[in-house]
């Protein structure tokens, strides 16, 4: 409360000052209309940048909200590390529900691609149903694939925790309509307007700090299916697939298995910036085995209550 | 620094749409290697050896399975000059209350019209819907010009019918534009077939179209949404603010304030932006902030202000009101009926409503407002409601936040109703 800027204030406020505040919005609308929400934490980038959005909305209180991450098990070390060291430095609550729990106990079983992401579904919707949750943020944004193009700022998830894209509330002004019935749940996108674009200048902009791995570094890689995947307990080269040491950085982090890496030597947010804007394929489309296995494979996977 | 444009497409089923938006975003290098892999993949597995521009955007099994675009999909493009977000909504009928979604936070709507065609009742809609939600401008796309032999008088033609319905409803701006999607004629490259067109191509009208009229220069509105009390032992144990984003006007430090619905004076003691560093998380004092920001204010009196609270203007209050007449557009399939007793959504505010009266509906082939006992999907209406709470409320043709509303299903939640307030002076207490 000690300082007081001097900047004089404009009539129109900035592109990214614009989503920033709309994403404000969104968090306090949550805040203050549920009882118990949630926000997706997996260490991300777009994890990372909601809950700094989450911070400013509330400040100079804390955030009032529980974290939770549904764990694959297929992990990068770097982002459980940045996970844990934010949940202690601002003591938020951490919930984890484990995919390998219900793999250790038969609930679940491994799919022959190996792939994580789609078993994250049962054990996402049992956290919800488990703590009662009744808003749960997601970092999703429409510009990263078809389906997600399609999604609600605030989109209600029935009994069995699936999404009908077909009939969908009308979402007009900014007046976001949370009334749902005991056991239902609403996903609440507050980067819904925001491109990979905007989350990097803004990441450079705020000064937000990120798992290293999303900056170059050397790493162990082969090719398979026009991606870079990383040499490590979850995922290890065919025969001749063969492994090279190559300057690489994340564009999105999932399941280590299936999330691919690109050359790059983008070692700040600002170079990260500049290649975002010259590149030539989407950040799913360059990094995410998962998407391509169907049209449809995120409409279809959204529909069973994936994120 | 670029500023954003938040454009909304329309038209009937058929007149290309979706061909025109992927055109737009094709030739403006906002469709990446992969995506167009994509299509190419999908175009030829069915058949088609052209590229189908529409399955850029038509991303649900359902739109791809009958070729028509069901909800409104989300697009993000720039260019030099600025930033867009595109609602491409769907042009069947069933579906007019995602174009009304679309719409309703637009700066310029796309109405395409099939130059085959001409105007059709769902071009009398959607025209209707962006003349009451007020959207500052509207572009005619006389679509597939190519296939009328580019010819002038064709264009002429539905440009006059169209500026006619437009005076009707009150649309000041509307700019009408020769286009095919499919050969990309005056979409971003200017067409040589159209030489006697001299207006703009889509594009250069879209990168100099101003937004909405400046609403920070209208009173102060600010809704609060949350009161932050972080009752922590450190140097913010007494700190009390009211967030919320300013809905219109300016707010600054030492301003004389009315809060609604109590109705008591006070001034804003300080205007706070959150400042988060790897140490922690602080605020700083702001002597002001405008229209659209997301702020926390402090007020020099400790009142009993909450969420639902207004905070306006001293000068210049709406006063409350329990009494409201208002244009709705009716978005469900349940009808309504006088007497039916619903939850308004209106800024912070949720209260019990009961509708007192259907005032008549509009008559989509006159225009006109005929004698109607309810109102059904897709309908316009005017209706009078009776509120439970005292709602801070302005005509929504001088503000577009504190003068718009939802009705909602209070035993479902489902949004019934968009709802925008008339400018007849309701009751006010």
């Amino acid at each position: 409360m000690s300082t007081v800027t001097n900047s004089s204030p404009t009539s129109i406020v900035t592109e990214l000052d614009a989503l920033e505040s709309e994403s404000i919005f969104v968090f306090r609308e949550v805040a203050a209309e549920f009882e118990r929400p949630v926000i997706l934490f997996s260490g991300g980038k777009d994890s990372i940048v909601m809950l700094h959005l989450a911070r400013k909305a509330f400040a100079p209180a804390t955030v009032p909200f529980t974290l939770l991450h549904v764990d694959t098990g297929h992990n990068f070390q770097e982002v459980l590390d940045y996970r844990d060291a934010t949940v202690a430095a601002l003591g938020l609550r951490l919930e984890v529900a484990k995919v390998e729990d219900y793999l250790a106990d038969g609930r679940l079983r491994e799919r022959s691609d190996g792939t994580r992401n789609p078993l994250q579904t049962v054990p996402l919707l049992d956290a919800i149903n488990g703590h009662r949750f009744d808003a749960v943020f997601g970092g999703g944004r429409r510009d990263e694939e078809r389906a997600r193009a399609k999604e609600r700022i605030f989109s209600l998830r029935d009994e069995f925790g699936q999404w009908d894209p077909r009939n969908q509330r009308p979402e007009l002004w900014s007046l976001y309509n949370g009334k749902h019935k005991p056991g239902e749940h609403v996903r609440v996108f507050p980067l819904s307007n925001w491109t990979e674009l905007d989350v990097w200048n803004y990441i450079e902009r705020e000064e937000i700090a990120l798992p290293s791995i999303y900056y170059a570094h050397e790493r162990d890689v082969f090719e398979r299916d026009g991606m870079l995947l990383a040499v490590g307990p979850y995922s290890q080269p065919r025969e001749g697939e063969t492994v090279t040491s190559r300057t690489v950085r994340y564009r999105t982090v999932g399941d280590m298995s299936c999330t691919g890496a690109v050359a790059s030597t983008a070692s700040s947010a600002a170079e990260v910036v500049v290649e975002v804007a010259a590149s030539e394929l989407t950040e799913r489309g360059a990094t995410r085995a998962d998407d391509r296995v169907s049209e449809a494979a995120m409409e279809d996977r959204k529909r069973e209550g994936y994120f | 620094m670029s500023t954003l444009l938040r454009l909304a497409t329309a038209g009937s089923v058929d007149d290309g749409k979706s061909t025109l938006v992927g055109r737009l975003l094709h030739d403006c290098k906002a469709i990446l290697a992969d995506q167009i892999a994509h299509v190419q993949h999908v175009s030829s597995s069915r058949g088609s050896g052209d590229f189908d521009f529409a399955l850029l955007t038509d991303g649900l099994r359902a739109e791809r399975e009958q070729g028509i675009t069901i909800d409104v999909a989300y697009r993000y493009f720039a260019t030099d000059k600025r930033s867009f977000i595109l609602a491409d909504c769907p042009g069947h009928v069933q579906y007019t209350r995602n174009t009304v979604t679309g719409a309703s936070t637009a700066d310029v709507v796309i109405i395409l019209v099939d130059a085959r065609h001409g105007v059709l009742e769902q071009t009398r809609r959607h025209l209707a819907v962006a003349g009451l939600l007020r959207v500052p401008h509207v572009v005619l796309a006389v679509n597939k010009i190519d296939l009328v032999g580019y010819d002038e008088a064709v264009f002429k033609g539905i440009g006059k019918d169209v500026s006619q319905l437009a005076d009707q409803l009150g649309i000041a701006d509307v700019q009408a534009i020769p286009v095919s999607a499919l050969v990309g004629d005056n979409v971003v490259e200017r067409s040589a077939a159209t030489s006697w067109y001299d207006g703009p191509t889509l594009l250069e009208y879209l990168e100099n179209a101003t937004g909405r009229d400046d609403i920070s220069a209208r009173p102060l509105r600010f809704p609060v949404q949350y009161v932050i009390r972080p009752q922590t032992d450190d140097e913010y144990r007494d700190y009390r603010g009211y967030t919320g984003t300013v809905a219109s006007g300016t707010v600054s430090v030492g301003d004389d304030v009315i809060v609604l619905p109590a109705g008591r004076r006070t001034s804003v003691a300080g205007i706070d932006r959150a400042v988060i560093s790897a140490t922690g998380t602080a605020v700083a004092e702001r002597p002001s902030a405008v229209a659209g920001e997301a702020v926390t204010v402090r007020l020099a009196d400790n009142l009993d202000v909450a969420r639902g609270s207004v905070i306006v203007a001293a000068d210049s209050s709406p006063g409350t009101r329990r009494e409201l007449s208002a244009t709705v557009c009716w978005l469900s399939d349940r009808p309504l009926a006088v007497g039916a007793r619903l939850l308004i959504k209106h800024t912070t505010t949720t209260a019990q409503a009961i509708v007192t009266k259907i005032n008549g509906a509009l008559d989509l082939d006159t225009l006109g407002v005929i004698d109607a006992t309810g109102l059904g999907l897709n309908d316009i209406g005017k209706v009078q409601l009776k509120i439970a709470a005292p709602l801070a409320a302005d005509p929504y043709s001088s503000n577009n936040i504190t003068g718009s509303f939802l009705l909602i299903d209070a035993h479902d939640g489902w949004t019934l109703a968009a709802g925008m307030i008339d400018d007849e002076e309701g009751e006010l207490l």
